[in-house]
Order: C-alpha cells, then structure tokens, then sequence
C-alpha cells in the first residue's frame, strides 16, 4: 500500500481535520488543521495504519506570521515502508499542544528538544526539562528574533553565557534576495 | 692482606659530572614528565590521540601518560570547542589539577571559539583559565602538538622554580 492510499486512509477517518493529502516528489504531507487532535491522529496512524516510527519532530518558527509555530512529524511504518508527514500550527499566544509520547515513546526527546529550541510545550509529556541548554538558560536559541551572537546570562555554578563578537561576519542568508548574490550566506556587518 | 677502598666519585662507574643550579635540575626534571589531562571535548581530540599513538610517539617528552585524572597531571590540553555548557565543568577540573599546571588551547575553538560564533560556544578557553600556549589549526596535526609541548618544555625550562615556589600559585592568588 502506498503512502497516498495510507494518507487517504487517515483523510477517511478524521474528514475536515486533515488537508491534503499533497504529493511533492514521492513523499506525502496531511495538514492537521487543529493542534489539539495531534495525539488522535497519531495514535489512528499507528495502531490501524501501521506507522510504528517516529523518524522525527521538527519546529518552524514563521517569524512575524500568523500561526508562528509549525510543528512537524515525519512518520515511517518498517513493515510497509512509506513515509507520512504530518504538519500542524500552533499560535504564538498558546505556544502548546499535546504530546505524542503516549504513541510513540521516542518523542520524548524530540519534544523535549523542540521545548528547547523553540519554547512549545507540550502538554501531558512526562519529563519536560531542556535537553540541550542548561536548567536555568531563560532563552530559546533557535527562535528567528534570538541574535545569533547569543545573550549574556549567568546561572550560577552551572554555566554563563556572553554574547560572541560578530565583527566582519556572521555568515548571514537574504531571503527574498532579487538574485543568487544576495540570497546566498556571506559576511555582512550588522547596521546596513 | 691489604684492600683499598675508594670513596666518592668514580668516573669510571658514574660518567663526567655535571655542575648546575637548583632551578635548572629541577626545570629539567619537570620538564621531561609533563603528564597531559587529555581535555578532549571535540575533533581537537581525534589529533590528541594520534600525537599519543605510535606514530608520533609523544613518549619522546616524557609525556605519553595521559591522566584521565587532574591530581595526576601537569597540563591540561584542552582540545576542541569549548561550549558554555562544558565550561564551568572545565574550569572545576583545572582547579582540581595540582600546581604547577599548565594549559594548551590546542586548535581554533579552545583558543578563539573558531569557526563558532555562537550563543552555546565559550569565545575561548582563556576567558576561565589562564592559557600557556596556542595551537592554530581546525584541527592541528600531531606535529603543531608536539610543537606545542615542546614551546611548554622551553617555558617550564626557563621558569625560576625556586622563586615561585615561594609564592602562592595562580589559583591561589586569585583567591
């Protein structure tokens, strides 16, 4: 079975929930219209279609948009070997949505760096402590309005930070760029 | 029967004598066992292992004892990017290490924070302790190490032992 018919499947089943789904380039995406139904849609995805792996969970920050968050879940299934996508929003003001790690246990972890990261939570996870920073770092490093250069904090007797000095760089992409020299990273010092 | 007993130097048992002070016998003693904590914290320590290894046979120094334990080591090699996470961790076990001790930024990382520019990566290993020599290179050869310790040999050689002996260490001054 293919991952369309698997997605169509799913689409069967929660009707106007999902979007989609969309094919790009053999792999299959459902947009999940409401955050709240992802523990749901899960759990159907892996009992009765068989997508017992959960390759990855991923954050977007669509910086100065509306919903800010995406938040995505690579699905695989080992016996019939296709993919899913699953896709959901998440406002800035709520910043929350449940967790999956009653489904599959490995998005512990994957929440917990997107915790990180980003600063969702999720709710119902068992263990929801910063995996990468340190206990105590009050910021989200991967957020668009975090400078790169970082922010001076001080936990004490765990660890400090400073901002690094940027002269002459960082390396620092231009989207919406008219051509390929201006979108591409290179040196650019802040204030022009 | 009559038996004769010579005391003191026998030039043919101990070889020629050698005149020379304090400070430098005991430079020269310290010197040649440098004893490395192996600070390996990134690819840095990949290179750290070769110099170890029979290819560069770091045993020439006197320095092929690599102490996985500060109370048994003279210098820290601190090898590869120091983030501000490890830090303080670093930093405790430097303090831990007994005087004298030295430290080697070796590679970009520990002695700038290299090519990471960047909220998690401490913008060098000299912003928490006081560093003895720098090794360029992302990472350096075996070689650029080995230069490194033998530049530490040089420094060890020409410190006046005697006269720091008599005051507190680094650590102790800053307290």
């Amino acid at each position: 079975m293919s991952a369309l018919d698997l997605a169509s499947k799913l689409k069967e089943k929660f009707g106007e929930l999902l979007a989609g789904p969309t094919e790009f380039r053999g792999e299959v995406t459902l947009v999940v219209a409401d955050a709240e139904r992802i523990a749901a849609v899960s759990e159907f995805a892996k009992q009765e279609l068989g997508f017992n792996y959960l390759v990855d969970v991923s954050s977007i920050d669509n910086y100065g948009e509306d919903p800010r968050w995406t938040v995505v879940y690579h699905l695989y299934g080992i016996e019939h070997k296709q993919y899913l996508r699953l896709i959901t929003s998440v406002s800035e003001e709520k910043s929350e949505l449940p967790t999956v790690t009653g489904v599959w246990r490995t998005a512990d972890w994957h929440e917990r760096e997107i915790y990180d990261m980003m600063g969702i939570r999720f709710r119902g996870h068992p263990d929801l402590r910063r995996i990468i920073m340190w206990e105590g770092y009050p910021y989200f490093p991967l957020r668009k309005d975090f400078p790169l250069a970082g922010k001076p904090s001080e936990a004490p007797d765990v660890a400090f930070s400073k901002p690094a000095p940027l002269e002459g760089g960082p390396f620092v992409t231009s989207p919406g760029g008219k051509d390929a020299i201006e979108r591409e990273p290179r040196v650019k010092t802040f204030g022009d | 029967m009559q038996t004769t007993t010579e005391f003191g130097y026998d030039s043919r048992i101990e070889g020629d004598v050698i005149h020379t002070r304090v400070d430098a016998a005991l430079n020269w003693f310290r010197k040649n066992s440098i004893w490395p904590m192996p600070m390996g914290l990134a690819c840095c320590a990949i290179e750290l292992m070769a110099t170890g290894a029979s290819r560069f046979d770091i045993s020439r120094f006197g320095m092929e004892v690599m102490r996985f334990s500060p109370r048994q080591s003279d210098v820290m090699i601190v090898a590869g990017t120091v983030t501000y996470k490890m830090a303080m961790s670093v930093k405790r076990i430097y303090d831990q290490m007994a005087e004298p001790k030295w430290v080697i930024a070796m590679g970009a990382c520990a002695s700038t924070g290299g090519m990471y520019r960047s909220y998690a990566v401490l913008q060098g290993v000299d912003n928490i302790l006081p560093v003895d020599i720098y090794v360029a290179g992302c990472p350096p050869r075996p070689e650029a190490l080995l230069d490194a310790l033998m530049k530490l040999q040089n420094k060890v050689q020409r410190e006046p032992l005697l006269a720091t002996l008599k005051k507190p260490g680094p650590a102790l001054a800053k307290a």
